[in-house]
């Protein structure tokens, strides 16, 4: 196509087509209808995805009530369906993951918002954080099994835990490197909209720039900083398939942070396939019903925070 | 506040930037460690046989992912088929009404849609299309992908469409040109490149997507065209082949990695020469 940026062009381009070339004139308002009703379809997936799922679990809702949640046994062979250990295993590795990666993300979200916001330095950070993101999770989790497991069982043998290789703090870690993208790009973005009067009113008081990001930026930024975390905690709890590479699928409550287990996201892509029966079935799908409620939560959390912060993510 | 001697106080303040500076490099050494390891495995594997190939029983050496490339493009091409026109619309929407209650819950739900994880996006294209029809199907896999796709499109659409000023659609409006028309001819041609590169950018999301697949597109290690028929594609067979026992099969899948990273690094970067070569301004 052409290159339509200027106007002149556009002008003389409707110009030129005559009104005959269109036998079908359609009217503004059959027009907006057509708008408003594109924007009613988006709502309405988003009702039919929630109640479909709904409806779905229904039985196994129905069979186990609340206990569903509660039930440390997950056995398909007996028909006893609890999601206890998933839950555990899903809080356990989300928050492993998070704190790890806070490790990175904040120091970033510094580099880039505050000593860095310009130049070949950011750039490059920035590309390689973009780079981290786009990485399809199926990579993370093939890596992290062959080139992650080896060394963890190194140090597990030396910890003294049965080595394994596989489990909550493998997923936790490979879990980590995969959200980094997300928190540290709110971050940055928050941080970067901290006024400069209050940095320069600070600095011109005789504060150091570390004292500067210590008790005004910081401070400041704090809430945005907080929703970045909350979007990465969405990211975590519904990441699948690097983490059912890394976790070991045990369907036990994990007795320590080396202990294989499993997640909301990671037990559905285990056994959905091989789900016999409508209860097992239900029940999987009541897992993703908790997963998607949990993160529409969270999400909708971490937004709010940001638009208050007017931040344009 | 306590007083420290402003040594000390200026100390701490490179000790910081120098940390600062310091883990920021270090969260790269990850990416360059999968990309290092993915190159350096994966192209021994490729050749003219591994890309035109289907895949072999196993205990045969050889084979290759024809079949798996094939299945990512016809899952790519009917999952832009939904979502393309309804995603370009909702922007259109959220461009030209941008008050009002029913706009932000609009806005909301295409957040929340973003957030759905993507395994859950598969129960749900498992029980719209799985289910009735009977089978796994390319189809189902698409509706997965199409779903995933719809809220990056809507976004990179409105978000573009804002940036087009007034001006353009008032000498239009002017001109004695519809509204349909200034919106279809004037506005969306303008907005043009942003809608492109958000389209580029839910593919390259999409393509290495593999959780909304697991039960819906499944997997075959045939060559398949029928969109009726269970696919393969580029994610699954990594994910089949890097759990599986076999050392010729994990060969196979670090060279499908390869092939994989390279194309969707590749559109991530065609996309961002494209926004800096083609953007919308005025």
């Amino acid at each position: 196509m052409a290159d339509y940026s200027n106007a002149d062009v556009l002008a003389l381009k409707v110009d030129a087509k005559t009104v005959n070339q269109y036998k079908f004139v359609m009217s503004e308002s059959s027009f907006r209808k057509i708008l408003y009703l594109a924007a009613i379809c988006v709502l309405i997936l988003l009702v039919a995805i929630f109640f479909s799922l709904l409806l779905s679990s229904l039985p196994a809702i129905r069979h186990f009530g609340l206990g569903f949640l509660a039930g440390i046994t997950w056995d398909p062979v007996k028909s006893e369906f609890g999601a206890l250990p998933f839950l555990i295993g899903t809080l356990a590795t989300s928050f492993l993951a998070l704190i790890l990666s806070l490790i990175f993300s904040l120091p970033i979200s510094i580099f880039l918002g505050e000593y860095f916001r310009h130049g070949t330095a950011s750039m490059f950070i920035k590309s390689m954080i973009e780079l981290l993101a786009g990485i399809p999770s199926v990579i993370y989790g093939f890596c992290g099994l062959f080139l992650l497991t080896p060394v963890i069982r190194g140090l597990e043998t030396k910890v003294g835990v049965s080595p394994y290789g596989v489990g909550i703090f493998t997923a936790s870690l490979v879990l980590s490197i995969m959200i980094i993208p997300y928190s540290a790009s709110i971050g940055r973005e928050v941080i970067s909209l901290v006024p400069s009067d209050l940095k320069e009113a600070a600095l011109s008081l005789g504060a150091t720039r570390f004292e500067v990001i210590r008790k005004v930026t910081l401070p400041y930024a704090y809430s945005g900083i907080f929703a970045g975390i909350l979007l990465a905690l969405g990211r975590a709890l519904g990441e699948t398939m690097a983490v059912t590479m890394v976790i070991g699928n045990s369907n036990f409550i994990p007795t320590n942070i080396f202990s294989p287990g499993n997640t909301l996201a990671s037990v559905i892509a285990n056994e959905f396939t091989e789900a016999t029966g409508s209860l097992y079935l239900a029940s999987l799908i009541e897992l993703g019903l908790v997963l998607f409620i949990v993160t529409t939560i969270i999400n909708v959390i971490g937004k709010i925070i940001i638009r208050r912060m007017g931040a344009g993510v | 506040m306590r007083e420290f001697p402003i040594r000390r106080r200026i100390l701490a303040d490179k000790t910081f930037k120098i940390i600062i500076i310091l883990l920021s490099f270090a969260c790269i050494l990850p990416m360059f460690f999968i990309i290092f390891f993915i190159t350096s495995k994966g192209i021994s594997a490729i050749n003219w046989k591994f890309l035109t190939q289907l895949p072999k029983p196993v205990g045969e050496t050889g084979g290759g992912i024809l079949n798996a490339i094939i299945g990512t493009f016809i899952l790519v091409i009917i999952s832009i088929l939904f979502s393309v026109p309804l995603g370009v619309f909702a922007g259109i929407f959220l461009s030209e009404y941008r008050k009002g209650r029913f706009v932000y819950f609009t806005r909301l739900s295409i957040e929340i849609l973003q957030g759905i994880p993507s395994i859950v996006i598969g129960i749900i294209a498992y029980t719209w299309v799985v289910v009735p029809m009977g089978s796994f199907s390319a189809l189902s896999g698409a509706v997965a992908l199409g779903l995933m796709m719809l809220p990056v499109i809507v976004t990179a659409t409105g978000e573009t469409l804002k940036l087009i000023p007034d001006s353009l659609r008032e000498a239009s409006l002017a001109l004695g040109v519809s509204y349909p028309r200034t919106i279809i001819k004037v506005i969306l041609p303008a907005g043009l490149s942003g809608i492109v590169t958000g389209v580029l950018l839910s593919i390259a999301r999409v393509a290495g997507e593999t959780a909304p697949l697991l039960f819906t597109a499944f997997g075959s290690p045939f060559m398949n065209l029928n969109i009726l028929k269970p696919v393969n594609s580029l994610p699954l067979m990594i994910f089949n082949y890097a759990t599986s026992p076999y050392s010729e099969w994990h060969t196979l899948a670090w060279g499908a990695s390869f092939v994989l990273v390279a194309l969707v690094l590749g559109l991530n970067l065609l996309t961002k020469f494209l926004t800096r070569k083609w953007k919308v301004q005025f």
